[in-house]
């Protein structure tokens, strides 16, 4: 069982097989699992992805009116003109906060790997889909990859806004996707690492600090900005930019900062966005109690 | 390690809007309704750290009532969880706990009916995952990584064995194994956690052995 980024890449280096192979056949060993088996379970997360992003482009509102609809507004932005950050960028962004926005709307979705950062994964998925043309078993096959690389942060740092802020869930999410989206451009998986590397390193120090407590503001915006970081983190991996600090140093170094961070800044809806004005008027409105004063 | 599986990262397939608020605590609550093996009558729960503060925004009221009601973490009826427990007589009552707290999403949950009850505190580490960490006073480290059986036993020579004797006669392997007792003499628990689901022969076995007083399971 690989315990790190190092050991997962040397695994797959010195076998000379993909990251989502490595993964797959950990998998395997571990839940005694045949191939089929494993693949099948993928497939179906996969769908519930494809049927999250369908809904949320068709438009949805969340509860409290916070969010929804943003998805729809980017994709009509998208066929109208002609965006300055290029199209399958913006494609991801949109798919991205679809997901969100299903989420937010208590709608079906898969976490990935939370909920809070559902979208960045398959919002990148199935934008690239449309440039790279993948199989069906090379899309399982992103989810692995994303899979291996969460499997290490999860388990030598943390995958929860509550114990180590937002740079932990949108965070790890975005650089699970970086990963992913090498793998399925062709790229090495040491490259995979250095995308993963240089994507979370430009979301360190991220504070999840939620409205009202509501997965919604910024989260929703977040996987956005995860989603985008994702792809240009990815390209510059696959150009042959190295990340200087290695894979696994970075996600200490997230841990860390994590560990340092005030209660205020994880996930109590007690600092941040949700202490601003605006943030604490919103929670007043939504649960119909008087208004917070710092 | 305590994620063991690409699916604890690439899932659960869930209802939002958070993992370890909403899934993660419907996950606490099922694992309370499993080990008390069947609806209770009455709940009480208590909230905590980033529970206490968010629960309202994050249906973590309506998921671990959902647990409760023996529901899945993508089961689209826990949105109106309460309601239908509600409808079927189950008194609700939850607690926001300000007691600082190992883990900052913590709950405690009290259970019971005419005939027994049931009080453990589970942990939600994130993406999904939860952790029950006491079970009527007793500490205890449940994963829920594997199938597992706890048994609420006499401290008296004789009983762990006539236990493992059970499980070994019906070949069943044992992963890892806790055993904590609240003092000499008195009631003590067993946690074993196994590789395969425990079948109801083997737990109407169990229950017979000597010095057993109480039996749950957890499945996979």
């Amino acid at each position: 069982m690989f315990r790190n980024a190092a050991e997962l890449v040397e695994i797959a280096e010195n076998e000379n097989i993909k990251i989502s192979e490595v993964m797959i056949r950990q998998e395997m060993d571990v839940k005694d699992k045949t191939r089929e088996e494993v693949f099948a379970q993928m497939e179906t997360n996969l769908s519930v992805m494809e049927k999250a992003v369908e809904e949320g482009l068709q438009g949805v509102k969340s509860h409290s009116g916070l969010t929804g609809g943003d998805a729809v507004l980017l994709q009509k932005y998208l066929q109208e003109k002609q965006p300055l950050s290029g199209e399958l960028l913006l494609d991801a962004v949109s798919k991205a906060v679809a997901t969100n926005e299903v989420n937010a709307a208590m709608g079906t979705i898969c976490a990935t790997p939370t909920a809070g950062s559902a979208g960045c994964v398959p919002g990148t998925l199935f934008a690239v889909k449309n440039r790279l043309h993948p199989t069906r078993e090379e899309m399982i096959r992103y989810l692995f990859t994303a899979g291996a690389f969460g499997f290490v942060v999860a388990n030598n740092a943390s995958i929860s806004g509550a114990a180590g802020g937002c740079q932990a869930e949108v965070g790890s999410a975005a650089a699970m996707a970086a990963a992913a989206i090498v793998e399925m451009a062709g790229g090495t998986p040491q490259q995979s690492a250095d995308a993963f590397a240089i994507t979370l390193k430009n979301m360190l120090g991220l504070v999840c600090d939620p409205v009202a407590g509501l997965v919604e503001v910024p989260c929703v915006k977040r996987n956005a900005a995860g989603a985008s970081n994702a792809i240009v983190s990815a390209d510059m991996a696959l150009a042959g930019v190295t990340s200087r600090i290695p894979c696994d140093e970075v996600i200490g170094a997230m841990y860390r900062i994590g560990r340092a961070m005030p209660s205020a800044h994880r996930e109590t809806a007690e600092g941040g966005l949700a202490a601003t004005p605006t943030g604490r008027a919103l929670e007043a409105k939504i649960y119909g109690i008087p208004m917070k004063k710092e | 390690m305590k994620y063991k599986s690409v699916f604890d990262i690439i899932g659960p397939v869930m209802v939002g809007p958070s993992s370890s608020h909403t899934a993660g605590a419907a996950r606490i609550g099922r694992a309370a309704r499993n080990l008390f093996g069947r609806e209770p009558a009455w709940a009480e729960i208590h909230l905590y750290g980033s529970f206490a503060k968010t629960y309202k925004g994050h249906g973590t009221d309506v998921a671990i009532v959902g647990g409760l009601l023996d529901y899945d973490t993508d089961d689209q009826r826990i949105g109106k969880s309460i309601e239908t427990a509600e409808k079927k007589g189950m008194k609700i009552s939850f607690h926001e706990d300000e007691a600082a707290t190992e883990h900052p999403n913590t709950a405690r949950i009290k259970i019971g009916d005419g005939e027994g009850d049931l009080e453990l505190v589970g942990i939600s580490i994130g993406g999904g995952k939860a952790e029950i960490t006491e079970l009527n006073g007793f500490e205890l480290n449940l994963s829920g990584n594997h199938p597992a059986i706890l048994v609420m036993h006499n401290d008296r020579h004789g009983a762990i064995a006539s236990v493992t004797q059970i499980l070994a006669k019906h070949e069943i392997n044992i992963g890892r194994m806790e055993v904590s007792r609240k003092d000499v003499g008195k009631e003590a628990l067993m946690v074993i956690e196994v590789d395969q689901n425990v079948e109801e022969t083997v737990m109407r076995e169990l229950e017979n052995a000597s010095h057993i007083l109480q039996l749950s399971k957890i499945i996979d």
